[in-house]
């Protein structure tokens, strides 16, 4: 139980009033960037990172990862409001929290959304706190070969939505073709940039969503008359209570997205390829699997538990063995060192007093900004209310300001309009787009994995089953893709049975 | 219809910058003061080296209140650096753009053809200089450079892995120049970052690399890896033991230990062309009394770095000679880019 | 629905005739998908996959995904005849998208926040008819507020015209 009186020690350095002041300083901070498009964590981390290298380490970093906590959170706030995800890993929640305020319901969509990431965030503070030796350990083991089975693993969870497998096809393929775009860090050569400068950076994946989810779903709402006009919004506190009510029945997935996301997050698939894993995993094996889409509570909990449970593990990678889990993270990261926290190995030993501080600190400012956040969920709700033609154009300015801020370049807000008329036009001829959406995130992530896998392996094939960890999620994924498939063999199978009986 | 736009978006730009200048230029003859926020431009992504860098010079100006305008960091980092360096090159003029540089304004143009140059740029000023090391894990047995690279000659060519960051840059060179000094066959395996090559190494998916120190001192301390030698022409400096028996200065160089190849990237600082030798001398000032802090020379030591600070002719120079060094490394290697 | 067959007594383009010409597009980019990547080498070199390995298999992929599409569009016998979209629901549509356009242009000559008010103001006056009053609170507001937020706290560089540069930003 030694772990046990270190936290408590940690929540003594935790629970000053100056520190739960800079935690929740952090959190509406953070809540604010996440808020904003184009203003995700990592920047809003890094922008203010200069504002505490003149505090204490441990109240600096407090204050800053409370900024990621609120903006874990805030995430969601718009995926669910306006159908724009602020960060990558709120993709997967427009897809059932948009529906959902759309049918009036945003106060539940976002209670269960604030609720989900408190779940998962709690059980990867918990797995932080009595399993880093182990946990650091295990990440390691993650090569090349094992990234991409990750990624091989997500893509496979999430295969077999859309009607049209055609349409669905091209989807995913038009998204890995954008990823391509611009240089390709394994050969460092350029591709698909026709000589063109501008393009060298490539088409960043915010913009896109963006211009698909944001621009495109104002111009069909328009077609559709001026649809969310004055929608009616419940705002009354008892919201949350009542979601709270219906929470425990989805327990099984709330267990599942926690566990995938924690793997995810300690095994640096990230946040992002955490919550469409657990969306599409939750898609595959909940009962009302097929009602997804159409505005589930389930859809929301689902990737917003594996996305926060991510991102808190995350930061162990970072704390134990200085890799950094996400791009948040490594900010932070880059943070430590300025102030002269050597994070590695030897930070649990040397810097016990930081490292507990920090971890009692997650426990606690995770249950700071569930509150806070939760507070502002009528505030949030109440924007719905708002007369379509006033928010329409506030929406497209924040979108444009969100397009431009990715990478301070004009072309961005071009490509934002363009992938509006694209998503407009896909929207009405039944193209899925979250297949676009994921092959573009992960698309050249897993293709540089694969790249580098072969280039060790000279080429074998063999090295995705060369050792048990490989060789699982391997199969797994393969089980994942042939799963509709096995399913109904096996139900064809029984009837047999059944029939010759 | 997107190019057409795309060319009033150019025009644009330097048009206000010049607009700017010119309000900014007419009472400042004799000591030139910058008059808005000063953005750094750094051409690499959050939390890396040269983001670190940059972040900790914002720090220390508003520490020590060295410039009335604030800094502004922001990353360009697509395509390995060239969005930040293109951006900056188009911003003819710009008396409040800086860049942060090193050794990819050198490599970018030969390995993709990028339209660039340094001299498209005004060099301000050099900081500082980046060691690289070569570092295997500490299970193995190798205790010497030569021991190390004889049994990569003796193996199968390409069975040993060297992990590095990205393609055809620094670490990528440094692997190739080994190879030729030593006539084998590495297998490079390119990361995205130096600290993805510093945990593959842990790990035992990689069989070396060659971090920069900061890159891999965590693992290092920790007991994980092992310090072969370094690309430089001389020790380092920094006499702090870092591990149980070890400090900077105790690593032999690789020249001494039989290896001779020698490597070191710049750290250094730019304006875009066109921009007055009042300006250029301002921040030159200004990053002199940066380096001067004692907050600096702490960073300078946890980061291994080698402390050198060239302006003006010495910067040109250095530039000039450190170009040409870099066009022969990378024509050896074969990483010209291909029309 | 009901304003969908209302509107397919008037003829237009046909949904099934919108998918046909979207997945040409589609073909068109796999083909320039293919191009390219040939280009710069698409086989399988000693060390591996060379760039344009992956890349050109996608093109590959698109054009014959993109041809099903287009055959099923023309010939399926489940083809959506429908108007794709009647003049009067795209009207409102272009209502959105050339203002849209126009703004972005905009934001090139009078820096983000000029534009953005005049496109609030504009949008609100002519859709929502909002008073001259309420237009001008809610369009400089929320713009003096995004002014303040992005430009004096965080620090993020915008796109800046004639206006702020008087300001000395």
């Amino acid at each position: 139980m030694e772990e046990l009186d270190a936290l408590f020690q940690g929540f003594a350095v935790a629970l000053t009033w100056y520190n739960i002041g800079m935690m929740v300083i952090g959190i509406v901070l953070g809540i604010v960037i996440g808020v904003l498009p184009g203003l995700g964590g990592p920047n809003g981390v890094a922008i203010l990172l200069p504002l505490t290298f003149t505090m204490a380490p441990t109240s600096a970093i407090i204050m800053l990862s409370c900024i990621y906590w609120g903006s874990l959170f805030a995430g969601a706030i718009t995926s669910v409001l306006f159908n724009i995800p602020g960060e990558t890993h709120s993709v997967a929640t427009t897809f059932d929290g948009y529906p959902l305020a759309q049918q009036g319901r945003a106060g539940e969509a976002l209670t269960a959304s604030f609720t989900g990431s408190f779940i998962g965030a709690f059980v990867a503070v918990l797995l932080i706190t009595f399993l880093a030796p182990l946990v650091a350990k295990f990440a390691l083991r993650f090569g090349p070969p094992e990234y991409f089975a990750v990624f091989l693993l997500t893509f496979c969870s999430f295969i077999g939505t859309g009607k049209d497998p055609f349409k669905t096809i091209i989807s995913m393929m038009l998204g890995f073709g954008l990823a391509a775009v611009g240089m390709d860090t394994v050969s460092g050569e350029l591709r698909m940039t026709f000589g063109w400068s501008e393009l060298l950076r490539g088409i960043d994946f915010l913009i896109v969503v963006i211009g698909l989810f944001g621009v495109g779903e104002i111009l069909l709402s328009m077609e559709e008359g001026l649809a969310f006009e004055g929608k009616s919004a419940k705002i009354n506190p008892k919201v949350v209570l009542e979601t709270w009510k219906k929470l425990p029945k989805y327990w099984l997935t709330l267990i599942r997205s926690a566990a995938i996301g924690c793997w995810m997050g300690i095994t640096p698939g990230g946040a992002t390829a955490a919550s469409f894993m657990g969306y599409g995993i939750a898609k595959r094996f909940s009962p009302n699997g097929d009602k997804f889409g159409t505005g589930q509570l389930e859809g929301v909990i689902a990737p917003e538990t594996a996305a926060h449970a991510s991102g808190t593990a995350a930061l162990l990678p970072m704390l134990a063995l200085g890799i950094p889990g996400s791009a948040t993270a490594a900010v932070l990261l880059g943070g430590l060192m300025v102030w002269g926290l050597q994070p590695g190995p030897l930070l649990f030993v040397e810097q016990k007093e930081f490292v507990w501080g920090l971890i009692a600190s997650m426990y606690l400012s995770n249950i700071a900004g569930l509150i806070i956040v939760l507070s502002t969920v009528p505030l949030f709700a109440a924007i719905l209310r708002i007369p379509f033609s006033i928010i329409a154009p506030i929406i497209i300015v924040v979108c444009a300001i969100g397009a431009y801020s990715v990478h301070s370049a004009m072309l961005d807000v071009w490509f934002m309009v363009l992938f509006g008329m694209v998503g407009y036009v896909m929207k009405k001829l039944d193209y899925p787009l979250a297949p676009l959406v994921l092959s573009l995130v992960l698309g050249d992530r897993a293709e540089a994995a694969f790249r580098q896998t072969m280039m060790g392996s000279k080429g074998e094939l063999g090295v995705f089953w060369s050792n048990s960890l490989v060789g699982t999620i391997t199969t797994l994924a393969l089980l994942m893709l042939f799963w509709p498939a096995l399913s109904f063999g096996w139900q064809s199978l029984r009837r047999q049975l059944a029939g010759s009986r | 219809m997107l190019r057409t736009i795309l060319k009033v978006s150019k025009k644009s730009l330097p048009f206000s910058a010049a607009f700017l200048a010119c309000i900014g230029a007419a009472p400042a003859l004799a000591e030139w003061q910058p008059t808005k926020a000063v953005e750094i431009v750094v051409p690499a992504g959050a939390g890396g080296a040269s983001d670190q860098m940059a972040r900790m010079i914002q720090g220390i100006v508003v520490k020590h209140q060295l410039m009335k305008q604030p800094i502004i960091v922001v990353n360009k980092s697509g395509a390995s650096g060239a969005e930040g360096i293109m951006d900056v090159k188009d911003a003819k003029g710009d008396p409040h753009k800086l860049m942060v540089a090193f050794s990819a304004i050198y490599t970018l143009p030969v390995a993709v053809g990028l339209p660039f140059n340094w001299r498209d740029l005004n060099p301000v000023a050099m900081i500082a200089l980046d060691e690289f090391l070569l570092w295997v894990n500490s299970e193995t047995s190798y205790k010497t450079p030569k021991e190390y690279l004889a049994a990569v000659k003796a193996a199968v060519p390409g069975t040993f892995k060297m992990g590095g960051t990205g393609s055809k840059r620094e670490d990528h060179i440094i692997t190739v120049a080994l190879d030729k000094i030593n006539g084998s066959k590495f297998t490079y395996i390119p990361y995205k970052s130096g600290g993805e090559a510093a945990t593959q190494l842990v790990g035992k998916h990689i069989d070396s690399n060659v971090n920069n120190p900061s890159e891999n001192i965590a693992q290092w301390r920790a007991g994980q890896v092992r310090a072969l030698c370094v690309f430089s022409e001389n020790h380092m400096v920094y006499k702090e033991k870092i591990t149980k028996d070890q400090s900077w200065a105790d690593i032999p160089t690789c020249r001494e230990s039989g290896v001779d190849v020698v490597y070191q990237m710049l750290r250094g600082f730019f304006l875009p062309s066109g921009t007055s030798k009042d300006q250029v001398a301002f921040y030159a000032d200004l990053l002199k009394k940066v380096v001067a802090t004692p907050e600096w020379k702490d960073y300078l030591a946890k980061q291994a770095l080698k402390d050198t600070y060239l302006t003006g002719a010495d910067y040109v120079k250095f530039l000039e000679q450190d170009e040409a060094f870099h066009n022969k490394l990378m024509n050896e290697a074969g990483f010209a880019h291909k029309k | 629905m009901e304003q969908t067959k209302h509107s397919q007594a008037r003829g237009g383009i046909t949904h099934s005739l919108v998918d046909a010409i979207s997945a040409f597009i589609v073909f068109a980019v796999g083909v320039v998908m293919m191009i390219d990547n040939y280009r710069i080498g698409a086989g399988w070199a000693d060390e591996g996959p060379e760039s344009g390995y992956f890349p050109f298999r996608i093109g590959v992929i698109l054009c014959i995904a993109s041809i099903v599409v287009m055959l099923r569009s023309l010939f399926g016998k489940k083809r959506n005849l429908e108007v794709f979209v009647s003049w009067e629901r795209f009207k409102p549509v272009l209502l959105v998208l050339i203002p849209t356009t126009l703004y972005v242009l905009a934001i090139q000559f009078l820096g983000i926040y000029v534009a953005s008010a005049l496109f609030v103001g504009a949008f609100m006056r002519v859709m929502d008819r909002s008073s001259w009053l309420k237009t001008l609170l809610v369009s400089v507001g929320v713009n003096a507020l995004l002014f303040w937020m992005f430009e004096m706290q965080f620090m993020v560089p915008l796109p800046k015209g004639p206006l702020e540069a008087l300001f000395g930003y």
